[in-house]
């Protein structure tokens, strides 16, 4: 039996190094440019900082080093997705970020083994368009809370 | 129905109502006579029945519909008004109030009043009430006695709200109940024999407590057994036999809950407010007097009239206040691109902005704000209830009610409020015995007061009793090791009056149920002080003592030091600081592998901030001199070492969000006027 409705998921597609990935789009609060970042002692490498988020105080994660992508220069590109988790806010650091998408659920697999690389544990699965590869993450594994 | 939109908003209509109630009653207990104010309880009363009754709260309804009936033919003089009647119509409200806070907690307002609901009805014949619920009273506390349960250490821990509904309960004539339930070892659904179990209890009775919790039991997380405390009307053995019907459930032991189980040293037992035999004392006994200005009476009649208030959601202020404050930074970079420009109608039009701003700045800052009254109205009943229990004669008297306070530290003063004027009730003011033997009049008086000053708001709450007893405290804290005998030598009144805010201190020989254990002033300072506020106490031996609190008054902004390490921004809070310097290399001395100055003849360690904040260096420091902030914490000294000092500002204080918590000396974060974030320090977790 064949349903003719498809249930899409929509995303907000970011790019880190060559990789393409998806966030929910209810998960997203809002995309920004890269501001100016105060350093927080004693925090994890990943954890850049904290902005200040339209008076509220934002800490910044740098999604390279999260997931031990080498980094970059800053470019003009570089963007901050501010994502909402369960009443915490973050911004992910990422290299562009401008595309919002739907994709259809039953174009999203589950992870393939990828050996060797950091990334595994927060992939939550794949989703295949025509030419382009989206990587779903995990949110509550990127943001495992700092101790 | 669907009601649960409206619920919000019956429960804090209710609350206003049953303050009104109880405000009202404690008015006519010195004005028996007063009818008005017969009819305005009468009111209050009425409006609540109706709304209990459209929410579909029937046993509420029921009871105010009862009290409303007690309360008709004392207006239309059926009855004339004694202290016993009063009671009863106290002992309403009060099980009317818990009603409303088990509806707000999410319950469903069901709650066995039968027993009040008699009192009532005997009151509208124009029956006594005393020889019956005597009667009650006394087969309650033989059941209690005989029921053949050890009297065994309670092994369940109870916090005082739980403690407070179990005594109550077997005050009434329930039974309560710790039951140890163990399944058998080869129990494969325990969940489901948990589930058998509780439905048992529920059908019986109210369940109080359990270990371990609901959701574990659920999960299953416990071995084979688990205990309930239970209220009920059932006796042990029943219980026992009907939970033993469920099957895998190997043993089941019933301990009694009664009330000499909950006191650790008992020597003193707390008399219970027994409401029936209390009534023997003629009316003249206590009366706490509620003086509020003429004025504020007036209007709380006609407040409810004309009540020019809104409900405004906190979340709401919250977004509004952050809004405002980057309004406040753009404005700033307005102005300063105004003057680089240098446009005359530009500057003009900044100029009229930076006015408006400033006003609006002031009102939103204030908006938070409630008056204090909301935390001093539930004191008059309060001390009510505690010189009955006590046999003490107190007339409180509370002054500045309309004090206002930022609602944050509103939610957090009330419980240290409530722990010392029982401590005035308590230890201060004498029975009336010794006060007399004293040459004092028999009544004692409390006196709450509350009002501005500068940037601050004092709350003091001062008795006339028996004050602080300098060689008793001295003789205690030396005992438990808080000073030395030498150092003993050297305090000062004040400061001896203050060791009694140290944890573990108590002089009181007797423990009683309401204080004397030596753990609630220190969290009383403690509170205090995280609120940015402090506590002192002055007191004169014989003649009383007074408590005075001192609190910022909003909660959110302070004063700092803006200092730079590197290219980096810190605040440090003023009030930790008592000095800045400049020192040279050659002060900086050894010891043990510390730097340390010599300041002013103290010897004062150095914290080097680059270093614990792992600032990075574009190149080594090599400077001949530094720049020292020496703060304190008690009485310990430290000094951090900062690159340069730049400057003293009120700043507001943000929180760092939910994500990084815990961060090893940093207490929170601002917004600086350039926009940029700011690190506040935490100089107490420097100093440990």
């Amino acid at each position: 039996m064949t349903t003719v409705e498809q249930d899409y998921l929509k995303v907000i597609v970011f790019q880190l190094a060559d990789k393409e990935y998806a966030i929910p789009v209810s998960n997203v609060q809002g995309i920004e440019k890269l501001m100016h970042i105060t350093r927080v002692p004693k925090t994890p490498n990943f954890v850049k900082g904290v902005i200040n988020l339209r008076g509220v105080v934002t800490p910044l994660i740098d999604l390279r080093e999260r997931f031990g992508i080498p980094a970059s220069t800053n470019e003009d590109t570089t963007r901050i997705i501010i994502v909402t988790l369960e009443e915490m806010d973050v911004g992910f650091i990422v290299d562009s970020a401008n595309d919002v998408l739907d994709i259809p659920v039953n174009a999203i697999e589950a992870q393939p083994e990828v050996v060797g690389s950091n990334e595994e544990d927060f992939i939550s699965g794949v989703a295949k368009l025509e030419n382009r590869l989206l990587i779903l993450l995990h949110l509550d594994k990127v943001l495992n809370p700092v101790d | 129905m669907e009601l649960n939109q409206y619920l919000e908003m019956f429960i804090e209509e209710s609350k206003e109502h049953l303050q009104a109630c109880s405000d009202n009653l404690l008015e006519l207990e010195k004005n028996p006579t007063d009818l008005a104010i017969v009819n305005e309880i009468f009111r209050s009363a009425h409006t609540l029945k109706g709304m209990s009754a459209t929410m579909g709260y029937e046993d509420l309804a029921d009871l105010t519909h009862k009290m409303e009936n007690v309360l008709d033919a004392i207006r239309n003089e059926k009855i004339r008004v004694n202290a016993e009647i009063l009671d009863v119509v106290f002992e309403s409200v009060d099980h009317l109030e818990e009603m409303v806070m088990d509806i707000a907690g999410g319950g469903d307002g069901k709650k066995d009043v039968s027993q009040t609901v008699a009192k009532l009805k005997r009151i509208e014949s124009g029956e006594p009430i005393q020889q019956a619920a005597n009667a009650s009273e006394t087969a309650a506390a033989e059941s209690a006695a005989s029921t053949a349960a050890p009297e065994s250490a309670l092994q369940l821990e109870y916090d005082d709200f739980e403690k407070t509904v179990l005594l109550q309960s077997t005050e009434q004539g329930f039974n309560a109940f710790e039951i140890a339930v163990t399944l058998s070892d080869s129990c494969l659904l325990k969940a489901a024999r948990v589930y058998m179990v509780f439905d048992i209890l529920e059908k019986n009775g109210d369940v109080v407590k359990s270990s371990p919790t609901v959701d574990r039991l659920e999960e299953e997380q416990f071995d084979q057994d688990f205990k309930v405390a239970i209220i009920s009307q059932t006796d042990a053995e029943e219980l026992r036999s009907k939970i033993l019907k469920v099957s895998e459930v190997e043993n089941v032991s019933i301990t009694q809950i009664s009330n000499d189980l909950f006191m650790q040293s008992a020597v003193v037992e707390p008399e219970l407010p027994i409401v029936e035999t209390a009534t023997e004392e003629a009316i003249s006994v206590i009366q706490p007097e509620v003086k509020k200005e003429d004025a504020s009476q007036k209007t709380a009649s006609a407040k409810h009239a004309a009540s020019k208030t809104i409900r405004v959601s906190i979340e709401r202020l919250d977004v509004l206040m952050n809004l405002f404050e980057e309004l406040v930074i753009d404005r700033g970079r307005l102005q300063s691109i105004a003057t680089e420009v240098n446009h005359s109608e530009l500057n003009e039009t900044v100029e009229r902005m930076s006015r408006t701003m400033g006003d609006l700045q002031t009102i939103v800052l204030t908006m938070r704000m409630i008056p204090i009254e909301t935390v001093f109205n539930r004191f008059p009943k309060m001390v009510r209830t505690l010189s009955r229990d006590l046999n003490k004669k107190i007339n409180l008297e509370v002054i500045g009610a309309e004090t206002e306070l930022d609602r944050t530290v509103i939610d957090e003063i009330g419980d240290p409020l409530v722990h010392l004027i029982r401590n005035s009730v308590d230890h201060g003011i004498e029975s009336p015995e010794v006060r007399r033997a004293n040459g004092k009049p028999e009544e004692g008086n409390v006196t709450l007061r509350a009002y501005h000053s500068g940037n601050y708001v004092f709350i003091e709450i001062e008795d006339d009793g028996a004050g602080i007893n300098r060689e008793r405290v001295l003789k205690k804290a030396i005992a438990k090791g808080i000073v030395t005998k030498e150092s003993a030598l050297s305090l000062s009144d004040k400061q001896i009056n203050e060791l009694i805010l140290a944890s573990g201190f108590s002089t009181a020989e007797v423990i009683s149920d309401i204080s004397g254990r030596g753990v609630g002033l220190d969290v009383v300072k403690t509170t205090i002080e995280s609120l940015g506020g402090n506590i002192s106490i002055e007191s004169t031996e014989g003649a009383g003592s007074t408590f005075s609190i001192q609190l910022p008054l909003t909660l959110s902004i302070i004063s700092v030091m803006l200092v730079e390490i590197e290219q980096e921004t810190y605040a440090i809070p003023l009030s930790s600081i008592i000095e800045t310097s400049i020192i040279k290399n050659s002060d900086i001395l050894n010891a043990h592998n510390q730097k340390v100055i010599d300041f002013r003849g103290k010897v004062v360690p150095l914290i080097f901030l680059d270093e614990i904040f792992n600032v990075p260096r574009t190149e080594a420091q090599n400077d001949e001199y530094h720049s020292v902030v020496i703060v304190r914490k008690g009485d310990k000294l430290a000094g951090l070492v900062v690159d340069t000092f730049i400057g003293q500002q009120e700043i507001v204080l943000k929180s760092l969000g939910n994500y990084l918590t815990n961060i090893f000396a940093i207490s929170g974060a601002t917004i600086l006027g350039n926009g940029k974030v700011a690190l506040i320090v935490d100089c107490n977790a420097l100093m440990k």
